[in-house]
């Protein structure tokens, strides 16, 4: 059973944040562990593990970008993140950018300079953050936006891996500037 | 069904509680004395265990065989806790897994402590009602981690109880508010206790109570303020005797108390002041609530940041929470409340005693459990990611923080060498990226694997997170479909011998009977008339005359060997002949004591202007 089928939702990416909550709420009055204290060890075990894949599939909907991050695996017929055949690649001009900014970080913390980063450093990272949080923004956008299934399978997963990487990329400047600034992302967002 | 109790194991003091039927509320069962707070303090004598106000009027007397805050060292190391050791009188021993505390020649572990707390709850309850209660649901800090959730539940064993579900504070208290104050909406329940902080963000909607994250610091809480004040005055000690304290272990425990309350003072009065007779001098000294304020500034501020997180973790601003609601005693310190008026921009709720509330929603959850409420459900979270070391000593998430519970994660694991038979696998709990970062919960061996090429065996392996938030492991050969036999080794924790081992063991840690403790406490009170007689003599005697200090000198001595022998109306009878032959002094001593207090008031008063 994937995680629509235990909504009884249709398989596609719009879905109604208000009506997945609701459903939510009564599959959980239903089916809760805390209802069934009194059912046999077996039925206990089942409803425990039913529990445990309703709460599974309302974190996988729930968020846009883990949805389609779990569509995307539906569609090519995998069942858990690492079974991807293919990792999926960002383009060239981002994974140079990527490394050229890895090195500055490098450079920058072997500096040894007060304070951690050499003069100028912090403006200049500061800066590349900003737009790499723009980039992320439009990724995110395209990946949010209206979209029909089909033919966007391909596109979500170059966003996705791009927005994955400036993610990262943006944590380590953070990381190395010092502190978790506006536009912070939790992990929960992955 | 038969009935479940709730109970509030806390730091400083527990509770049980109950839903009457009659009325579908929560209560809090009081002893026979007509208290509903048990101090959590555990006091061990040779005729018995004392726990609770009996207990607490042993910390000075008998400090290093009275147990208080056990909280603070439940399912924890050695490690984790030994720079907290010098505050606590009691002797914990360095040693490899969970920490063991030594009371004479024996030893016990913070499992143990607890489950006496628990099983004179269980007793208070069991008169309550005229029979016997074997199902509770025990509360624990949101944030605590496995292997502490794990050692509560440990406890109730020991204790004869059956901990039908373990139950995060502050999602217990949002359960008593929401029978009655909260409306629907997002609630943000800060719970500031003895020993720890958590905050908790809900959406209440519909009689579901879900958990949208959940952050804090399980070494945080009331006791640490006392100990920074404790820290200020043993310099100020210092600075006006020329002693210090801090290696006097009766001393110590004078001071802590003394700080607490002069803490609990100030969160009602602007100043107030401290009077304490050590044996050479009595010391003396006023306090304003601001100067409290200065010393807990640094502590209370750093809840802030895991507010932060927690609203991070949920997706939300402060200005997204429509409620506040404060949990814990020391939520009651007024710095405290301002703090978080400023994070969230409102007026936190604290009409339910935030003493009681937690134990109240205990009860709540478990009339859900018993099927006596069918109408509010309650979702929880776990508190900290869940992951296993791989190559490199780097961890791989399986299950990440704030995720409902219960859930599972499962994994494939197999053999790196041909015809390996033993699989091992080592689970942690934390944020950090490398495993020796986080926290060590268990390491699990697959054994009875078929041998075969490396690569070839096919377990899976899955990691269920129950409602309680305890881990269970279960694994399975795909090939064959068999369950793999899964040996655990928890990291800090007991195993189930040692469990069953403790509840046989628990017999010996009996609460002393009515007759034991009746001595115990007439033992004590003398021990602290003759503490307090010798003080006298050794700062006043000159102030009475020679035959008179030989009456005193005389009762001394016969108190001393009624104190020693077991006849409990001699002890009292001689003690209230001490009190008489010491009035005289006592009263010259108490004048030529006020004198100097309104001395140093006074002086005080002119440094301020």
């Amino acid at each position: 059973m994937d995680h629509f089928e235990v909504f009884g939702l249709p398989r596609r990416l719009g879905i109604d944040a208000a009506e997945l909550q609701r459903k939510f709420y009564e599959l959980s009055r239903r089916g809760h562990p805390d209802f069934h204290q009194g059912a046999p060890p077996e039925r206990q075990a089942e409803i425990l593990e039913a529990s445990a894949r309703l709460n599974a599939a309302y974190r996988a909907l729930r968020d846009p970008i883990a949805r389609i991050e779990y569509l995307v695996r539906l569609e090519e017929g995998r069942d858990t993140r690492e079974g991807a055949t293919v990792k999926p690649k960002a383009p060239p001009e981002l994974l140079e950018e990527m490394f050229e900014i890895q090195e500055a970080l490098q450079d920058a913390q072997a500096s040894n300079e007060p304070g951690g980063l050499a003069p100028g450093a912090r403006e200049t990272l500061g800066a590349r953050r900003e737009r790499l949080l723009a980039r992320y923004g439009e990724e995110e956008a395209r990946l949010c936006g209206p979209a029909e299934r089909a033919g966007v399978i391909v596109a979500f997963k170059e966003s996705l891996a791009v927005r994955a990487y400036l993610r990262t990329v943006i944590d380590d400047i953070d990381e190395a500037v010092g502190e978790a600034r506006e536009g912070y992302v939790s992990h929960r967002r992955h | 069904m038969s009935r479940i109790v709730g109970i509030d194991l806390g730091t400083t003091n527990s509770l049980v509680a109950y839903v009457d039927e009659k009325t579908g509320l929560p209560r809090v069962i009081p002893d026979r004395d007509g208290h509903a707070l048990l101090p959590s303090i555990v006091s061990f004598a040779n005729e018995g265990v004392l726990v609770g106000a009996a207990a607490r009027r042993q910390l000075v007397r008998r400090p290093e065989s009275t147990v208080y805050s056990v909280k603070r060292l439940m399912g924890r190391s050695y490690e984790d806790v030994k720079e907290e050791l010098c505050y606590f009188p009691f002797k914990v021993l360095p040693c490899e897994g969970i920490v063991k505390i030594q009371i004479g020649s024996r030893e016990v572990t913070p499992p143990e402590v607890s489950a006496i707390v628990l099983k004179s709850l269980k007793e208070r309850a069991e008169a309550h009602f005229g029979e016997t209660i074997e199902k509770a649901v025990v509360t624990v800090p949101a944030y605590f981690n496995d292997s502490q959730r794990q050692a509560t539940k440990d406890a109730g064993r020991i204790a004869g109880l059956d901990v039908v579900r373990i139950l995060n504070e502050p999602t217990a208290a949002s359960l008593a508010y929401g029978l009655q104050r909260i409306r629907e909406g997002v609630v943000a329940v800060y719970d500031l206790g003895g020993g720890t902080f958590d905050i908790s963000i809900l959406r209440v909607k519909d009689g579901v109570f879900e958990v949208l994250a959940t952050n804090g610091n399980t070494h945080l809480g009331g006791d640490d303020f006392d100990r920074a004040l404790v820290v200020w005055l043993l310099d100020d000690i210092r600075e006006k005797h020329g002693v210090y304290l801090g290696r006097d272990l009766e001393a110590m425990q004078e001071l802590r108390l003394a700080a607490e309350a002069a803490k609990i003072r100030l969160s009602a009065d602007e100043r107030t002041a401290l009077t304490i007779p050590f044996d050479a001098f009595t010391y003396h000294r006023e306090i304003t609530r601001s100067e409290l304020e200065r010393l807990i500034e640094r502590l209370v501020d750093s809840t802030v940041a895991p507010c932060r997180m927690a609203l991070a973790d949920a997706g939300l601003a402060p200005a997204d929470i429509d409620e506040v609601v404060l949990v814990g005693g020391s939520t009651r310190v007024p710095l405290v409340r301002r703090r978080v008026q400023e994070l969230f921009g409102k007026t936190p709720h604290s009409q339910l005693n935030p003493d009681e509330v937690v134990a109240l929603g205990a009860a709540v959850q478990a009339h859900i459990l018993a099927g006596g409420i069918t109408n509010m459900l309650l979702l929880d979270v776990t508190p900290l990611s869940l992951g296993i070391e791989t190559l490199g000593g780097i961890v791989s998430v399986l299950i990440p923080r704030n995720t409902t519970i219960p859930t599972n994660a499962r994994e494939l694991f197999t053999t790196s060498v041909d015809g390996q038979r033993v699989v091992d696998m080592h689970v942690v709990q934390g944020e950090r990226e490398l495993a020796k970062d986080c926290r060590s919960l268990a390491r699990f061996e697959l054994s009875g694997v078929d041998p075969m090429p490396a690569g070839m065996p096919k377990i899976e392996v899955v990691f269920l997170i129950d409602a309680n938030g305890i881990l269970q492991v279960t694994a399975t050969e795909l090939r064959t479909g068999k369950a793999a036999a899964i040996e655990v080794k928890p990291t800090y924790g007991l195993s189930d011998a040692d469990v069953e081992r403790m509840v046989e063991e628990s017999f010996a840690y009996a609460e002393a009977d009515v007759e034991a403790r009746l001595l115990i406490e007439t033992r004590n009170e003398a021990d602290t008339v003759i503490t307090h007689v010798e003080r006298a003599l050794a700062q006043g005697s000159h102030l009475v005359a020679a035959d008179e200090r030989r009456a005193i000198v005389e009762a001394l001595d016969a108190l001393r060997r009624a104190r020693d022998g077991s006849d409990r109306d001699l002890i009292r009878e001689a003690t209230t002949a001490m009190n008489h032959a010491t009035e005289h002094l006592a009263e010259i001593m108490m004048d030529a004591a006020l004198k100097g207090a309104l001395a140093s008031r006074r002086a005080g008063e002119i440094m301020e202007k």
